[in-house]
């Protein structure tokens, strides 16, 4: 077990019980310290700090599949989103009487727009237990027949990053459409309730953030697991040097996609958070623009080594709250400028500089 | 029928231009004492006798005179043969006619501002600005402003100009009465141009239709099926149509069929006019795709570079149009022509920097670009909104792009998407000849195929890698101009093209221009196709989702590339 928690590279460690340290802390302070206490997070903080814990989950899963395989995926923001429509439907159910219009079964966009019944693909998201697996599925199924279809006809490199944009942008412009029966331009928004408690509730609040913690860490973990198998040896080969892996008899296109389906359930298991701490999903978390600020959080932090990813996600976010709260003009600034620095200047991104400086204090 | 139907909006905006400001002499019917000899010719003789000077009485008694007298000043003011007749009372009809306090000198007055520019009715003389208390409006009623339409017409059917003449027969199309008839029946014997004839006899046919006599409504069924004319249409459509009870409207069985038969006529040519307009839009939306992408096909395909700041540089390119407007709002069309170069040196000048200063050194790392130049994408975004605001910047259409050329009332073409087809073409085959003729072209050419080998041949690779940058960027720039003609300007504008170029460049397949030339007019008239089926949103996600499975089926495009180059 030892060996699963803890590896060789010390910054792991350190990301991993900094992690673990958060979870524990944030929660404690604030049962214990009074409201008045500097140190007694708001719901507001709690929220924010769980939010960041879902975008770093999804950072470490766009690092398998980008850091170990290779493949830049530009529309893995669209597996996020629809763990967040899942669970956001379920959470929509869960209003029942208490909406504007006060229809038991049919959320208020749908009466809005006049429709008579539930849609079929609406059904069972009442239950939980069918909500959650879809949380799964529905990225993990999208993800299949996807890189089932492209990584089997060899499709590579950039003309592969750019048709997943286009898939995030076609679903984009689906989501956005009022007849699909996702609430279209506004989403699902207004929810009340998750298993029967009020979300917007601080207990709730602090619980949905420790699961947020919990399960990034389980996710680096695995993932980390994964990795060191062979399964994740032959990846890691296939993003060095694919046609040596083919011609060495490994079916390329299988091991791309198993990685690539598991990385998309993270996805949708992180959107799945965040939906709940942020209230609302919306079309616009399948723009272009989203899947490539995940992609900045990955080659900020340093790709192919997972912690860098958390890092990424969790230093830029926060940058990003701060400077568009204090500088809105700013914040594009800094992040086209960070772009272009990193690339040029820090391949391999903050883990790299990490690493290098470990490697020059051993020798 | 109606081709010159865009000239004569031209020539009533000179009308107006001309009620503003007498200096400017334009080609006018109004204008002119030659006109105001041969239109005293057409106008019966007694009334010129009787008073001393009939268009100035009759002038006078428009503006201080009762309901009653003004109906009597419009009659004799449309026969007095005055050239200034026609503007007076088209200015009547439009309220723009007013009366100076003194109640004695009649003015035409165009809003400027706050205050009113007035200009004197009967001899066009710019009589400066006035406030609004100075100005008294000559108001009509309504009975009174439809016999005035009826008046004007007739002015205009004895205009020298054919296409006002024209646009009055038109007119008259869906109201003609016994009246109307007998007079256009006068002045078909004296009509000589075929347009306004043709239109005549539409009118009769149309008329006929409700004579008793069978033969002459069968005749008249005749005539019609030949025209594109939507009155023809609705008209022999009531004659199908079936009453509440069941029973048809028209008893005569013979009618009807031959009126099912004129229908049916005419409905294969509204197909036809429908599908040419399918096609049309197809065309253009395709045109703007291949602008878009005809920069990235040069980036992309020649240099295997992804430019995510593609987008951007187009916006620049709108911007500059916007810019120059700014610079000279007095001539917008010129405006427009002289941001082409403009757009082209600055997307270009920005390109070449973005190039020496970041992709070079990341040459061979194409995802690393990628990420790079979509820094380089916000980055611009940022200075753009910093400097001219989030907000969408209005860019004058020129005035010849504005408007639609009417070529029947089936099918009309509006100019500016016909421009954008030619600017397309224009632009296109001029990249083209750079890449055939010129020696950039060739080393382009010869450092896409096999970069060492150009270096060891003596090409200064670095250099030529600068200029195709430059060249793809300015492409991107000039384009933005077009696009500043359609869409709003605003920082955003990009963006919402980068995905769709990009789909145009791997459709067509990597390093072909011709390729991104055929992949932009067939996903645009494909949209277009599927739109009215499917609606706009859902036929570009089918557009997408094809495109996503054709990448997979073949995975180098339409027209890939052959040897061993396409290999690397």
């Amino acid at each position: 077990m030892k060996s699963l928690f803890l590896s060789n590279d010390k910054t792991a460690n350190v990301v991993l019980f900094l992690l673990i340290a958060l979870i524990v802390l944030v929660p404690l302070c604030n049962a214990i310290l009074p409201s008045a206490s500097a140190l007694h997070f708001s719901a507001y903080t709690v929220s924010l700090l769980g939010k960041y814990l879902t975008f770093a989950l999804l950072g470490l899963s766009l690092d398998l599949v980008w850091g170990y395989c290779g493949i830049l995926a530009l529309g893995h923001g669209a597996f996020f989103a629809l763990g967040g429509y899942a669970m956001g439907m379920y959470l929509m159910r869960q209003i029942g009487e208490r909406g504007v219009y006060g229809d038991p079964v049919l959320p208020d966009f749908m009466v809005f727009l006049d429709w008579k019944e539930l849609p079929w693909y609406w059904y069972g998201f009442d239950q939980f237990w069918f909500a959650l697996p879809m949380v799964f599925l529905a990225p993990g199924v999208l993800a299949f027949v996807f890189g089932w279809l492209a990584f089997r006809s060899r499709v590579t490199g950039v003309y592969l990053s750019i048709i997943t944009q286009a898939l995030t942008y076609a679903l984009m412009l689906a989501f956005f459409r009022n007849e699909m029966g996702f609430g279209g331009n506004n989403g699902l928004t207004d929810f009340k309730d998750i298993l029967g408690f009020n979300i917007q509730s601080e207990a709730v609040r602090v619980a949905l953030f420790m699961i947020s913690g919990l399960a990034l860490i389980g996710a680096f973990l695995l993932s980390r697991w994964i990795a060191c198998t062979k399964l994740g040896r032959v990846v890691t080969a296939v993003r060095d040097h694919e046609a040596r892996v083919r011609f060495l008899g490994y079916r390329v296109e299988m091991f791309k996609l198993w990685i690539f389906v598991f990385a998309a359930m993270l996805a949708g298991l992180a959107g799945a958070l965040y939906v709940p701490q942020v209230g609302i999903i919306n079309p616009s978390e399948f723009s272009p623009l989203n899947s490539l600020e995940i992609v900045v959080w990955v080659a900020i932090g340093g790709r192919g080594t997972l912690y860098g990813a958390i890092i990424g996600a969790m230093l830029v976010n926060y940058g990003k709250t701060v400077l568009t709260g204090l500088l809105p003009e700013i914040w594009l600034f800094t992040l086209g400028a960070t772009f272009v620095l990193v690339t040029v200047f820090m391949p391999n991104g903050l883990a790299g500089l990490l690493l290098k400086k470990g490697r020059e204090t051993q020798t | 029928m109606k081709a010159n139907s865009f000239k004569w909006r031209m020539s009533l905006l000179a009308l107006i231009m001309l009620c503003i400001r007498p200096s400017i002499a334009l080609d006018e019917p109004a204008d002119g004492s030659a006109q105001f000899n041969s239109e005293n010719q057409k106008v019966s003789k007694q009334q010129a006798e009787t008073v001393l000077d009939p268009f100035a009485d009759a002038l006078s008694r428009l503006l201080i005179g009762s309901m009653k007298d003004r109906e009597q000043a419009i009659e004799h003011l449309s026969v007095t043969g005055h050239p200034r007749s026609l503007p007076i009372l088209e200015a009547l009809l439009d309220g723009r006619l007013y009366a100076l306090r003194d109640k004695k000198t009649a003015v035409v007055a165009t809003e400027s501002g706050q205050d009113y520019r007035i200009a004197d009715a009967s001899t066009e003389a710019d009589l400066g600005l006035v406030e609004r208390s100075e100005l008294s409006k000559v108001n009509i009623t309504n009975s009174l402003r439809t016999k005035l339409r009826k008046k004007i017409s007739i002015l205009q059917l004895q205009s020298d100009d054919a296409s006002v003449r024209l646009f009055a027969v038109n007119a008259m199309v869906k109201t003609a009465d016994a009246k109307t008839l007998e007079l256009l029946k006068e002045y078909e014997s004296t009509e000589t141009d075929e347009d306004v004839l043709s239109s005549m006899r539409l009118i009769f046919a149309l008329n006929d239709l409700q004579n008793s006599d069978k033969s002459v409504r069968l005749n008249a069924m005749d005539t019609l099926k030949e025209y594109n004319s939507l009155e023809a249409y609705n008209r022999l459509s009531v004659l199908i149509e079936k009453d509440n009870a069941g029973n048809f409207i028209e008893a005569d069985n013979e009618v009807r069929k031959k009126a099912q038969a004129a229908l049916k006529k005419i409905d294969a040519r509204l197909q036809f006019y429908n599908s040419v307009e399918t096609v049309f839009f197809g065309l253009s939306l395709g045109a703007v795709l291949v602008l878009a992408a005809i920069g990235l096909a040069i980036t992309f395909g020649v240099m295997g570079v992804i430019n995510m700041a593609h987008g951007e540089l187009m916006m620049l390119g709108a911007y500059t149009t916007y810019v120059m407007q700014q610079i000279m709002p007095n001539h917008i069309g010129l405006s427009v022509i002289l941001a082409i170069p403009a757009a082209f040196m600055i997307s270009a000048l920005v390109g070449v920097a973005i190039e020496r200063g970041i992709i070079r050194f990341l040459y061979g790392r194409p995802l690393e670009t990628l990420l790079a130049t979509f820094g380089i994408s916000l980055f611009l975004q940022q200075t753009v909104r910093s400097i001219f605001s989030p907000l969408n910047r209005s860019v004058t259409t020129p005035e010849w792009m504005s408007g639609s050329w009417q070529i029947n009332d089936f099918l009309s073409l509006t100019w500016n998407r016909f421009y954008i087809v030619l600017f397309c073409l224009l632009v296109f085959a001029a990249l083209l000849q750079i890449l055939k003729k010129t020696r950039l072209g060739l080393e382009v050419r010869a450092v896409a195929q096999n970069r060492n080998m150009a270096k060891a041949m003596g090409i200064p690779t670095a250099q030529v890698d600068a200029m195709t940058f430059g060249l793809g960027s300015g492409i991107a720039g000039v384009a933005g101009v077009a696009l500043s003609q359609i869409t709003n300007v605003g920082p955003n504008l990009g963006q919402s093209y980068i995905v769709d170029s990009f789909m145009v460049v791997v459709f067509g397949g990597v390093g072909n221009l011709w390729g991104t030339l055929v992949a932009g007019f067939s996903l645009g008239i494909a949209n277009k196709m599927l739109e009215p089926h499917a609606g706009a949103v859902l036929a570009k996600i089918l557009v997408l989702v094809f495109i996503i499975l054709f990448i997979q089926k073949r995975p180098r495009g339409l027209f890939p590339q052959k040897g061993r180059a396409a290999e690397a």
